[in-house]
């Protein structure tokens, strides 16, 4: 089983490798699809079928189609398409951001207690899917609400330019 | 879960059953399981791969009956190789990639294209025992499975470098962001009054009839009902099928996404197209149509795949039939449609499912009012954002022409 998962981190890793060296932008919108897909296989390698599933529907399905729209509507030409040359003073920001990122996730990881051997979990239905979702997770999901309402509205004032919007102009 | 009653223990209905394991009993042991999933596969790709090519032939003979004329009637008896003599010529057709494509998304498009939308069969149950895997959350696969269709007609659009390809990509994405939404609220009522998000669980909380006559189907019940509806016209939509074919429009785009591609591609993605539409219609027939149940008690001697191919006709009948009556919408009114009415309604309609499932107790005298109150909560702002949306907007007048 332990081969399976190499098999799935390589091609998480590498795709996410690739993605980054690329400089056509749509190339790795796509292959960080690929990305997402692979997340997917993990968790079911994991056991978490829900997980996975929601993972593709959520993420390949929406959000990659959200990342590919702001692409297409932000680039004017072709040549674009290929990103700006790069400065010292992005490169250091951008390490010092993902380097913030690794240390802020390997932290976590690291002080997370993780059972030696988990026993199986009873496969869980969407009846208990939903009672610990509205039940002791309700705070979060509430915040996570509220967070993208916030965002929804802010995209909404950001593409509310003109003063007297038509009626018939909502997208 | 499943009553065993002696209708289900007939022979025709242990058919498929006895086949895969007369199949796989050919191999060693170790060997079954991978030959038993083979056989699904290839019985899945044959029965519709063979469905996809008599669909083409009935949807031209149907538009041609409705357009009053004959549809293709030359290539053998009524026309009926028709498909075969497409299929040779699309195959020995030459296969032409524009010089200036993205090679490798060109070439990977149409097979992302039928791969994810093959990959929808799946978790279908076609029978009593009839379902290729059986997976505790079938539906969210199915449509995780759908969400790859997308990807690749944008694939497909933007790899062309063709300027009419790149607009069928952006209205592509456009339509299906803004028709994935009510297509998955309106499939919620359904899990919320089965319980689970297996799809054999699904069809077996549709057993039973009310005194052997009325089946206990979802699209029996008002939310069910409502859903019903909003989800073959997100359907309809999803699977770019007209009035909801903008990306790729023939009179405007030139076929859009399909422009520069030719022969045996080409075929690939008129062949998903057809998969993804039946596998829809699966879905629904499966989510609100009660699946392989028949409809009535007396009529469960006729095996239940059979019902599921004439429930699944049935609908796909209806969609080509949808084709041959509604014009085209405009790319706005097909996004207000989305998001001000089909979206709205189908929130309204996940209340009135809950509505449904709490008065589930509710019997005698009480069942009407069940009935109007949630009917009431679909219906009524259905017809108030209906009038709402449509005023302004009168009824079209001719002053040359008789209507």
């Amino acid at each position: 089983m332990s081969f399976l998962l190499v098999i799935i981190a390589l091609v998480i890793l590498a795709s996410a490798a690739v993605a980054m060296s690329l400089r056509n932008l749509i190339h790795s919108a796509l292959l960080l699809v690929a990305n997402w897909l692979g997340v997917a296989a993990f968790y079911l390698w994991a056991g978490a079928e829900f997980v996975a599933f929601a993972q593709v529907l959520i993420y390949v399905g929406a959000v990659s189609m959200i990342v590919l729209f702001a692409m297409l509507l932000t680039r004017r030409a072709r040549a674009d398409a290929a990103g700006g040359a790069d400065s010292g003073g992005r490169t250091v920001a951008a390490l010092l951001a993902s380097g913030a990122v690794a240390g802020t996730l390997a932290f976590a990881a690291l002080q997370t207690h993780l059972p030696a051997a988990a026993s199986p979990a009873p496969p869980a239905t969407v009846r208990d899917l939903g009672a610990s979702l509205m039940g002791p997770h309700a705070a979060a999901l509430v915040i996570v609400g509220m967070i993208l309402t916030v965002a929804l509205l802010g995209a909404v004032i950001l593409a509310a330019t003109e003063r007297n919007p038509p009626e018939d102009d909502a997208p | 879960m499943i009553a065993v009653s002696p209708a289900a223990d007939s022979i025709l209905e242990r058919l498929p059953v006895i086949l895969r394991d007369g199949f796989a009993g050919l191999f060693p042991q170790p060997l079954r399981w991978l030959a038993g999933s083979l056989l699904a596969i290839v019985a899945i790709l044959a029965v519709f791969g063979l469905l996809f090519a008599f669909l083409t032939l009935a949807e031209r003979k149907v538009l041609g009956r409705v357009q009053n004329r004959p549809g293709p009637n030359r290539t053998g008896p009524a026309g009926l190789f028709q498909p075969f003599a497409d299929g040779i010529k699309m195959l020995t057709k030459e296969d032409i990639v524009p010089f200036v494509a993205d090679r490798v998304l060109h070439f990977l498009a149409p097979v992302v294209l039928v791969a994810f939308s093959l990959l929808a069969f799946a978790v279908i149950p076609y029978g009593r025992r009839l379902v290729a895997v059986d997976l505790d959350s079938a539906v969210l696969f199915f449509f995780a499975a759908g969400a790859g269709n997308e990807l690749a007609v944008f694939m497909a659009g933007w790899s062309s470098h063709n300027k009419y390809s790149l607009l069928a990509a952006m209205r592509a994405l456009a339509q299906l962001i803004s028709y994935e939404l009510p297509l998955l609220l309106s499939v919620v009522p359904v899990v919320m009054l089965a319980g689970t998000l297996s799809a054999t669980g699904i069809v077996a909380a549709q057993g039973g009839w009310t005194a052997g006559l009325v089946p206990h189907w979802f699209v029996l019940t008002p939310c069910g009902l409502a859903g019903f509806a909003i989800f073959i016209i997100a359907a309809l939509a999803e699977s770019n099928r007209s009035p909801f074919d903008l990306p790729e429009a023939e009179s405007e785009l030139i076929a859009g996404h399909l422009t520069e591609y030719s022969g045996f591609k080409y075929a690939l993605f008129f062949m998903a197209e057809y998969f993804g539409m039946t596998a829809l219609c699966g879905m629904g027939v499966t989510l609100f149509l009660g699946g392989w149940q028949a409809p009535c008690a007396f009529l469960q001697f006729i095996p239940s795949w059979v019902w599921f191919a004439v429930k699944l006709l049935a609908l796909l009948l209806g969609c080509i039939w949808v084709r041959a009556t509604f014009p085209r919408l405009r790319i706005d009114q097909l996004t207000r449609l989305a998001w001000k009415f089909l979206v709205p309604l189908a929130l309204l309609n996940l209340l009135a499912a809950a509505l449904w499932h709490l008065t589930a107790g509710w019997s005698g005298a009480l069942q009407p009012v069940r009935w109007a109150l949630a009917l009431a909560l679909v219906a009524g702002p259905f017809v108030l954002l209906g009038r709402r949306l449509s005023a302004g907007l009168a009824p079209r007048t001719y002053r040359y022409a008789s209507s």
